[in-house]
């Protein structure tokens, strides 16, 4: 979230799409509640079902799954057509202004981007990018010298963005990117957005009129905010949805506000932390970009990964991530101790080179393909998750060995007796599975990072029962082996192992306090701050990431969690509910990355001089006496830097200011987002038909990834989501929850059942070209037979939180399928999450 | 059921006052229901259930979400889901109305009940089955005009929603609004909770679509200590049946009122039945029963 759960409470207007925070997130929705009884604000929700959040909305849409980009592309078209946009905060905080170089080109004619080659389905991408500018911020002609191959076979310099940005106050420009804006947006009409997303034109209207009324007549006060989940990640364009309700918040004027920003729900109570701690394969420990071989040594990676400030001449840019070195330094010095030193590159040599996709399903495509050979699984169960249950479970087959640590026996530990599956070939499975009995999370104690990025200390409830171990336990006595392995035989490369830094109290069990400790981080000598004269003696723990250098004298984990374990004390561990302003900040409770800030870019509250839009809502603003930044909440911002230096508030672009216009490598799919159908669709899309889907989205190969098409029968549009009665696939071994919902079930429209002459609690068999599932029908009013194209179109929806090990199984009420054998292997590609949503099934009676 | 130490003010099947009546004034006490923020994520159901001990039961799937038909007698708190389609404008509804004892101000079930004490109802308005005594007659059931008392068929005894008297008579709110994490349900008096669902009510028809939303606090039962706030309080019976306009029986008033001599002269009768049956056949030897729905199965 760039707000946080209480700061909803501030809000005028939720735009509620692709998540169901009533359902899913019953806790944090009271603050949507609160918004609405104390500020009588306003909440859309737009979603393929009539939900439970919907059913305390004042308007709800139902969409067509997957078809968000069409709608919130027409909002885009409906706020730029009718004004309905925050001018000022448009040309200053974004690069509205900023012109886009000749050669760039937008999909409205075939579809797909300048640079795009069919054949290695990827974009070549260097006409998405600003044209340089001279010092009136006229365009200035590319150097035509072209850049000459080096001759020793080296790859040529990735482009780069413009040191000075040509640009056009007035926005007239053709090539500015508002103009490429409004014109990439213009082919989303009303009557575009109902052929595609299934909303008739008038309630798209409705919709897109009451979002956009908080800009009504250019006034600045009020701020809306968009709330999402997963419903948006599951789709192979997943990234450009958030793409584009992140542009449409900048047009409005709502980041940085409270109230405002672009809000992720994040699906479950630490996935925030497992974030933030690169539980993906292509960051380090806070969203530091991993090396890569071609990576030689740390300049190399340091210097591909700093960026470089890229902004009109007149304009100043913090650019902090140009602190990328000091970040990085006090990493490989937490990782590696004294063995990381100036003289060997700070070890940079351990850390492992990414080589190819790690992703979730590239690692089970691997595991099918016979290239992974072994598997942890740990606190997930991969076999249930999918997609393409069938695929997971045939890679299992194929692995030489299985650890699960869990609490429950899963789909996963079990994989070998899943329905199907004879005694015969039960016995000719090679792969040897260890289950580790694990502690649940009220045994635990540690931090969870919830999606409002605060870090939350809990103590342990509970003892564990039993053998029971710590999941830490569990890594550090595997990690503690290997290491007295490569002791004994040290082979090619030991010092990655040898060398780790592992100064715990009690090594074979690591006390979590002792780990966040580390992540804070500290200063190897004493320092003093130039501008505060606070003093640190060698080995305290840091205030801060201002205090982290790139000379090797301090030390940390995760620069975004340094701050978070000081001097002070562990302040995850706080408890002070106190709010003196009334916004919601409670600056005491917990801690909250970065430096306890609560809303991200609060700059952008305040207009050019400093001064907040809404004086009711006063976050940060600039104190002419004292000649800094103050607040409420921690300024994001350089504290001194004065207004009249138009320093841009999104600090962490190189432009300093919000990207409507997304230049070169940012994403893989395209600088604005454009709508593609879903892998598979009912329809060819409407704007292209010749480029229906995300032209970067690339198929797997194995003879188990198969894709249907409405051709060979598979005509319903299925979703697949979660309920509040269940969390995933553990609750179903319980008691209580399945007393709540007792079985599985899948949700179809009352017409479709009329149809078909089915009755609720009638059994049917939903099937995919993958797989198919049996589970009783739910005959429902909350999902309306849709016309999509012209074409009478179902959409229906499953739950997924059943398989083949659970109460319900065990008492012979399911079926034993999971639904997610029926979700195709097929991935986002700039997050590679799996399309879970919108794929195409057929409906018959069971 | 409970060990609560509130005032009684009205005991069911008693003869003669109650003891200690009017000794003592004490607020009313009562629950609000927003309907219009329950977004039925149950959580209520399962504070009833842990608060109170009671034991998991088996469910069907019913196409809905609603967690079982009715309340059952060891089920006191239900979210009842109703798709509606407003007539106004085509539109769909999903309400949920968290159903469970309304505790009436003159509540029908105590009014049927024959048992000396197995019914009482508090100084505080909260009316509460005493177990020990209930002679599982079922007549509270009839009396109930919202369809809630429920008798344990191997027991023999009636149960239902005692609005956690052992919490509210330590001075904790009940379970069920403690567990509410959108705050639809409020605890407190009577008249700060009519205050409140009254501003709400308001408040939605002046900037909602709701032009009816309104207060659900029925005066033919001497109005209720569990009030609900409406979206359309002209149509109770959308929200799974609320009835528009509860009363209790007419057959329970007749027999508490005017025949009640009738049944004093059955009674006599009886009595002399049992002791000529005792006379004729002697004691009889008791089963042992649990009456306690918390005992683990």
């Amino acid at each position: 979230m760039t707000n946080g759960w209480v700061d909803i409470k501030n809000t005028d207007m939720m735009l509620i799409m692709g998540g169901n925070p009533a359902e899913n997130h019953p806790c944090g929705f009271k603050w949507a509640i609160e918004a609405k009884r104390n500020r009588n604000a306003k909440m859309i929700v737009v979603d393929p079902r009539f939900t439970r959040t919907a059913s305390v909305a004042d308007l709800f849409c139902q969409i067509r799954a997957g078809a968000d980009i069409a709608f919130l592309g027409g909002v885009i078209r409906y706020a730029i057509e009718n004004n309905r946009i925050a001018k000022d905060y448009l040309l200053n905080y974004t690069n509205a202004a900023f012109i886009v170089k000749d050669g760039f080109k937008l999909p409205e004619a075939d579809g797909v981007f300048s640079g795009f080659d069919a054949k290695s389905q990827t974009y070549e991408k260097s006409s998405w990018n600003y044209a340089g500018g001279d010092a009136s911020g006229k365009p200035v002609p590319e150097a035509h010298a072209t850049v000459a191959h080096p001759s020793n076979g080296a790859p040529p310099p990735a482009p780069a963005l413009p040191e000075k940005v040509a640009y056009d106050f007035s926005l007239q420009n053709p090539n500015c990117v508002f103009q490429l804006l409004k014109k990439h947006y213009s082919r989303y009409t009303p009557e575009m957005v109902e052929r595609i997303t299934g909303i008739p034109k008038d309630q798209f209207e409705k919709a897109a009129d009451l979002f956009t009324s908080v800009r009504k007549n250019g006034d600045m006060k009020k701020a809306a905010t968009i709330i999402y989940a997963v419903g948006w990640t599951h789709h192979t364009f997943g990234t450009q949805i958030i793409r584009t309700a992140a542009m449409l918040q900048l047009l409005l004027g709502n980041v940085g506000r409270a109230g405002g920003g672009v809000n992720a729900l994040r699906g479950h109570s630490n996935i925030q932390g497992a974030t933030d701690m690169a539980g993906i394969f292509d960051n380090l420990p806070g969203y530091l970009k991993v090396p890569t071989p071609a990576d030689i040594s740390f300049e190399a990676w340091a210097k591909r990964v700093t960026p470089k400030p890229a902004k009109p001449g007149k304009w100043d840019s913090f650019n902090y991530w140009g602190n990328t070195p000091k970040f990085a330094v006090s990493f490989l010095k937490a990782m590696y101790g004294d063995a990381a030193t100036k003289q060997n590159d700070w070890a940079f040599e351990y850390l492992p080179k990414v080589d190819r996709n790690y992703s979730w399903v590239y690692l089970w495509d691997n595991m099918y393909n016979g290239i992974l050979k072994g598997l942890f699984a740990f606190g997930m169960n991969g076999v249930a998750i999918g997609p393409d249950s069938r695929k997971n479970i045939e890679a299992l087959k194929k692995a030489d060995w299985l650890v699960v640590g869990e609490i429950y026996p899963d789909e996963t530990s079990e994989f070998w007796k899943s329905p199907g599956i004879t005694t015969d070939e039960m016995k000719r499975i090679q792969t040897t599975v260890y289950r580790l009995p694990c502690a649940g999370f009220a045994e635990k104690d540690g931090t969870f990072t919830n999606s409002a990025r605060w870090l939350q200390w809990k103590n342990a409830a509970l003892p564990m029962p039993g053998d029971c171990r710590l999941d830490q336990a569990i890594v550090a006595q595997i990690f503690l082996k290997v290491r007295e392995l490569y002791k004994k035989d040290p082979g090619k490369f030991p010092d990655p192992v040898l060398k780790l830094t592992w100064n715990y109290t009690d090594p074979s069990n690591p006390s979590l306090a002792e780990v966040l400790k580390e992540i804070n981080g500290k200063t190897f000598v004493d320092a003093e701050d130039p501008a505060t004269k606070v003093q640190l003696k060698a080995g305290q723990q840091v205030p801060g990431f201002a205090w982290l250098k790139d000379d090797g004298t301090t030390a940390c984990g995760n620069w975004i969690y340094c701050g978070s374990y000081t001097e002070a004390g562990n302040l995850t561990a706080r408890r002070d509910a106190g709010d003196p302003s009334g916004l919601g900040i409670h600056q005491n409770w917990a801690w909250s990355w970065p430096a306890n800030r609560r809303v991200l870019y609060n700059r952008a509250s305040c207009d050019g001089d400093g001064k907040p839009w809404d004086p009711t809502r006063r976050q940060v603003w600039w104190n002419e006496s004292t000649q800094k930044w103050v607040g409420n909440d921690v300024p994001d911002f350089k504290v001194d830097s004065k207004p009249k230096d138009h320093m841009g508030p999104f600090i962490m672009n190189p432009e300093g200011v919000g990207r409507i216009f997304a230049p070169l490598g940012a994403f893989a799919d395209g600088p604005f987002p454009e709508f593609y159908e879903p892998i598979e669709s009912p329809i060819d899309n409407p704007l292209h038909p010749q480029q229906t889907h995300n032209p970067v989205v690339k198929r797997f190969k194995t003879p188990d990834d198969k894709y249907g098409t409405p051709k060979d029968g598979y005509t319903v549009v299925c979703t697949t989501y979660r309920l509040t009665e269940h969390y995933h696939y553990w609750t179903k071994n319980n008691p209580m929850n399945v007393q709540l919902v007792p079985e599985p079930f899948v949700e179809i429209p009352v017409e479709m059942a009329e149809e078909m002459g089915l009755r609720g609690g009638e059994k049917l068999k939903v099937s995919s070209v993958r797989g198919s599932y049996i589970a009783k029908a739910m005959v429902t009013k909350r999902i309306k037979q849709m016309m999509i194209d012209g074409k009478k179109t179902y959409q229906i929806g499953i739950p997924i939180h059943w398989g083949y090990r659970g109460i319900a199984e065990d008492e012979g009420k399911t079926a034993l399928t999971p639904a997610n054998l029926l979700s195709p292997t097929v991935v986002d590609p700039n997050a590679y999450t799996p399309e879970f949503k919108g794929f195409l099934v057929k409906v018959e009676r069971a | 059921m409970s060990q609560a130490t509130l005032r009684v003010q009205k005991i069911s099947g008693h003869a003669g006052s109650v003891p200690g009546e009017d000794t003592q004034r004490e607020y009313t006490v009562c629950k609000l229901i927003d309907t219009t923020t329950c977004i039925g994520c149950k959580a209520c159901e399962v504070a009833c259930m842990e608060w109170n001990d009671l034991p998991f039961g088996e469910t069907v799937f019913d196409n809905t979400y609603q967690t079982m038909p009715e309340t059952r007698w060891n089920y006191w708190n239900l979210i009842l889901f109703n798709e509606h389609v407003r007539e106004e404008d085509g539109s769909l509804m999903w309400l949920m109305r968290k159903n469970q004892c309304m505790h009436c101000a003159e509540p029908g079930c105590l009014a049927a009940c024959p048992a000396d004490g197995a019914i009482i109802q508090y100084t505080n308005g909260i009316v509460d089955f005493q177990q020990a005594n209930c002679i599982g007659c079922g007549y509270c059931i009839t009396g109930c005009p919202f369809d809630i008392p429920k008798m344990n068929p191997k027991t023999h005894r009636v149960f239902k929603c005692t609005l956690c008297t052992d919490r509210v008579s330590e001075g904790l709110e009940p379970a069920c609004i403690k567990s509410c994490p959108t705050g639809c349900l409020h605890f407190g008096t009577k008249d700060d909770m009519l205050d409140l669902a009254g501003k709400r009510a308001k408040q939605l028809r002046e900037h909602s679509h709701f032009p009816n939303a309104g207060v659900y606090d029925p005066p033919g039962v001497g109005g209720t200590g569990v009030i609900y706030v409406l979206h359309d309080a002209t149509k109770p019976e959308i929200y799974g049946g609320l009835p528009k306009d509860p009363h209790v029986p007419w057959t329970v008033k007749l027999w508490k009122g005017p025949l009640k001599w009738l049944g004093n002269v059955a009674m006599v009768g009886g009595l002399i039945g049992l002791f000529v049956h005792y006379l004729r056949y002697g004691p009889k030897a008791r089963e042992e029963e649990d009456i306690n729905p918390g005992g683990k199965p």
